[in-house]
């Protein structure tokens, strides 16, 4: 533990937290300077995600870094393996873009934008990265704490109706949260999921109904975070209400209830898992089936661009959920290819949606300030009205991104979308049971649906003009950041080979939860 | 004894924060969500099994670890109040800035229809 790089794996959480810190200690008028601190700490949150992750594809082991040494289960670690470090630089990619994104117009909406937005990016990545249940209610109430006031952020009537609603549900869903950790203490006497998976089926019969009402309660916490229907009703509201770069962040935040489930469902309740084996597998199956439908008839009725996209991230968390309900490592492999490629175009879709909606709404910018002493900026005004770059042939550029997100949100060929359901048809085909069938005929339908939905409103938003409209006015940096996500888009498609090849590694690594457990607690890991 | 007196009490909290929960003023919202955060504040001290008069830290030496109180739920416990009482404040603000946004305390920002 003396080596720079042994303390890579901590650097995605320290450096936003300490970057955010001395954010706090500037003026708000300062917005270049923020604007470059945040830059420059999401770029090397995205160097270190790299490092990381081009570790894990390298080796068979996971990564543990124990804070002040101490070793697991007694002390807190960190975990870095191949699923964690995939969700870290998944996260740095869509932060980065957002940020860039933000730049343009939209960190002025409100105060404080740029530490908020870190502090979201620190309690994301320490969920990825944490290894023990408590301290991931730590960050996950961070990652919420933060993403209160991003929703918030631009303020405005519709922004604080959603975000009343918003905050009242994940408030009552962390005190589910609590109260599932607080249950799986008692029964099992530890909180670290290494030393879980080796005490779980050594649970006395006589407490394994608790430990189950334990571990039913805390996924259902989680299972309000990544919206399952119809715990997720939520979802489209705030995220259509919340700014745009905001609303493209938030679609890793659903992610992360995903990440969980995945993490744990497959940790605690492995086939090494005595009786407890499977546990809940069946609701997840159900609940996914049922998110999709919800999800894609959303889709479908969806009148504005930034609803429909928050129902493709429903779709794309009900996809995942069933995936892993159903029970398939193979089909698991397509399903966290797709859920990366899906992050992304969801991401994009919500700032693709803005653009063109922009354009629709004269008045679409930010609404009444609640706080006008912080919200007023002397230098506010003029700056405002600093005009975007206007791209040559924009609509044409505008277009062509809108065409990329939706060929990736319906999954069709030839981007990564069309790979990733690909994928977990073809595993699904062979294992041909009936939950297959429903998960196959499901996947297709909402395919079908995503592309009428989106195929509407992209001739409403773009052919269709009603009178003179004004052209598009797209910001050099909001170009910079869509045009980055939807690259990661294409390279995903182009690298699509070495991308399900490491989808599969993980997938595999994932059912071997005694592995796990010994990089943890044996030292087997690096 | 002690168990039902504690049972008792969480049980009485979560049902009034339960109920409180779904009323629909934002203020009631507000203490509804308070009186659950207590509730299962008590809750997680409570999974630490109960004990009177045990030390939470051993001393040196080989002793008989069940004479003490387990120091986890505590430590737990202290990080879940300072958290909530953190967001139940600024839970607080954003209802202030509703109730001032829309002149109304109801949850849907709008008196419902008679």
């Amino acid at each position: 533990m003396t080596d720079w790089h042994d303390h890579i794996v901590i650097g995605p959480i320290v450096l936003p937290m300490a970057m955010a810190a001395a954010m706090l200690l500037f003026d708000e008028r300062r917005r270049v300077l923020k604007g470059v601190m945040s830059l420059v700490a999401m770029t090397a949150i995205l160097a270190m995600a790299l490092i990381l992750l081009d570790e894990s594809a390298s080796g068979e082991t996971a990564r543990v870094y124990r804070l002040g040494d101490w070793a697991a289960p007694y002390g807190i670690v960190l975990v870095a393996d191949r699923l964690s470090t995939l969700m870290v630089a998944l996260t740095s990619v869509l932060g980065g873009c957002a940020l860039v994104f933000a730049l343009a117009r939209w960190d002025r909406a409100g105060p404080r934008f740029h530490a908020i937005f870190l502090l979201l990016v620190m309690g994301v990545n320490g969920a990825f990265l944490t290894g023990d249940l408590f301290n991931l209610f730590v960050f996950f109430e961070i990652m919420l704490a933060a993403s209160y006031g991003l929703v918030l952020h631009g303020s405005g009537e519709a922004r604080i109706k959603a975000g009343l609603g918003y905050i009242a549900v994940n408030l009552t869903a962390s005190l589910l949260f609590l109260i599932g950790v607080a249950l799986i203490y008692g029964v099992t006497g530890t909180l670290n999921m290494a030393d879980l998976v080796a005490r779980i089926p050594a649970i006395p019969d006589a407490d394994r109904g608790l430990f189950h009402a334990g571990a039913a309660i805390l996924g259902v916490a989680f299972l309000v975070k990544c919206a399952m229907w119809p715990l997720g009703l939520w979802l489209p509201p705030t995220y259509a209400a919340a700014s745009a770069p905001a609303a493209a962040v938030f679609a890793i935040l659903s992610k992360v209830g995903v990440y969980v489930v995945m993490r744990l469902g497959l940790l605690l309740f492995g086939a090494g898992a005595g009786a407890s084996a499977g546990f809940g597998g069946a609701w997840l199956l159900v609940g996914g089936l049922a998110t999709i439908a919800f999800g894609t008839a959303g889709l479908l009725a969806a009148r504005d661009l930034s609803r429909a996209a928050a129902y493709a991230v429903m779709v794309s968390s009900g996809t995942v959920l069933a995936i892993l309900g159903s029970g398939h490592p193979d089909a698991l492999a397509g399903a966290i290819f797709y859920m990366v490629g899906s992050t992304l175009a969801c991401g994009a879709l919500f700032l693709v949606g803005e653009i063109l909606q922009r354009s629709q709404e004269a008045d679409a910018d930010t609404g009444r300030a609640v706080f006008d002493d912080e919200y007023h900026d002397p230098f506010d005004d003029e700056e405002r009205n600093e005009p975007g770059l206007v791209i040559p042939a924009a609509v044409a550029a505008v277009a062509g991104a809108f065409l990329v997100c939706t060929l990736m949100v319906a999954g069709l060929p030839p981007l990564a979308g069309f790979v990733g359901k690909l994928a977990m048809m073809d595993a699904l085909m062979q294992v041909g049971d009936t939950a297959a069938w429903w998960i196959i005929a499901l996947l297709s339908l909402s395919s079908l649906g995503a592309l009428i939905g989106l195929v509407r409103l992209g001739i409403r938003a773009i052919w269709a003009t009603e009178g003179d409209r004004p052209p598009f006015v797209v910001g050099a940096a909001e170009f910079a950041g869509l045009g980055v996500l939807l690259a990661a888009c294409v390279l995903l498609a182009i690298f699509g080979n070495a991308g399900v090849l490491y989808a599969q590694h993980t997938a595999e690594w994932l059912a071997r939860p005694e592995a796990y457990a010994n990089a943890v607690l044996a030292g087997d890991g690096r | 004894m002690k168990e039902i007196v504690l049972a008792l009490a969480i049980g009485v909290l979560s049902a009034s924060g339960t109920w409180l929960l779904l009323r629909p003023r934002t203020f009631q919202v507000i203490m509804g969500l308070s009186l659950l955060s207590y509730a299962v504040n008590i809750f997680i001290f409570s999974m630490g099994r109960l004990k009177t008069a045990a030390p939470p830290v051993t001393g040196t030496g080989a002793e008989d670890v069940a004479a003490y109180a387990d120091p986890t739920p505590q430590a737990l416990v202290l990080t879940a109040i300072v958290i909530s009482f953190a967001l139940t404040a600024l839970f607080l603000v954003v209802l202030l800035a509703s109730r001032g946004v829309t002149g109304s305390d109801h949850v849907d920002g709008r008196e419902p229809q008679e």
